[in-house]
């Protein structure tokens, strides 16, 4: 299945890239895209356990993936 | 109530006309602006961004609760990104009420929420040339901490 990694601030820069398409066998976890982002150059600069959004909302790195789902890799926020 | 997340300057003598009606007796305005020195640093100004669609929907959110647990039903919130320069008003929080301390408890509440869980990013500029993500290298935060 196909699904959309969303990339920002210090961490689109890690990565040269501020959204990723990536393959991934059905019922794959957060935790599988992290560990796939992990690879991809420059990824080594995410910390392990950044936060995730699966559709917007704030999701744990055991959340399954469903096909098209909307992932964001979100950097520290700092609105204010 | 009503949340939004703005490019163009916040028009904050709007914004309070918007709040208030005839029943308040009380409406506080909070105001984050851009300030010149960040960690003994000269800031020239700062880049905000966001990953809008999200932080929509958890301003919306936390306007919400803070209805729910304050009973202050005229709140309105805008938040503004693109480059902003020093003193400009990146934040504006409005709360009315018929009394001061409701309204003051929600503007708090969701200056607090907001800064913990709201994706938005500050590139800061500095007066030597340089730009540095704000908190960047923090890792975890509040909200992974509280483990939701």
């Amino acid at each position: 299945m196909t699904v959309t990694v969303l990339l920002f601030a210090s961490y689109a820069d890690a990565l040269g890239a501020s959204s990723i398409e990536m393959e991934l066998p059905s019922g794959s976890t957060v935790r599988d895209i992290l560990g796939k982002l992990s690879s991809l150059p420059g990824g080594d600069r995410l910390p392990p356990r950044p936060l995730v959004a699966v559709n917007e909302v704030y999701a744990s790195a055991s959340t399954t993936l469903r096909v098209d789902d909307e992932i964001a890799i979100i950097p520290p926020v700092a609105g204010g | 109530m009503r949340t939004a997340i703005v490019e163009q300057p916040i028009d904050v003598a709007a914004l309070i006309d918007e709040a208030g009606d005839d029943s308040c007796g009380a409406i506080t305005v909070f105001l984050g602006c851009v300030r010149d020195v960040n960690d003994g640093r000269a800031v020239t100004g700062i880049e905000y961004s966001a990953y809008r669609a999200m932080a929509e929907r958890e301003l919306a959110a936390i306007a919400h609760e803070a209805q729910i647990r304050f009973g202050v039903t005229r709140l309105i919130v805008e938040h503004r990104l693109g480059a902003l320069g020093l003193r400009d008003v990146s934040v504006a929080i409005v709360a009315a009420h018929a009394h001061r301390s409701p309204a003051l408890d929600a503007q708090r509440f969701v200056i607090e929420e907001l800064k913990r869980r709201v994706p938005i990013w500050k590139l800061e500029h500095y007066a030597d040339g340089h730009r540095e993500w704000v908190n960047a290298g923090t890792g975890a935060t509040a909200v992974e901490q509280a483990g939701t």
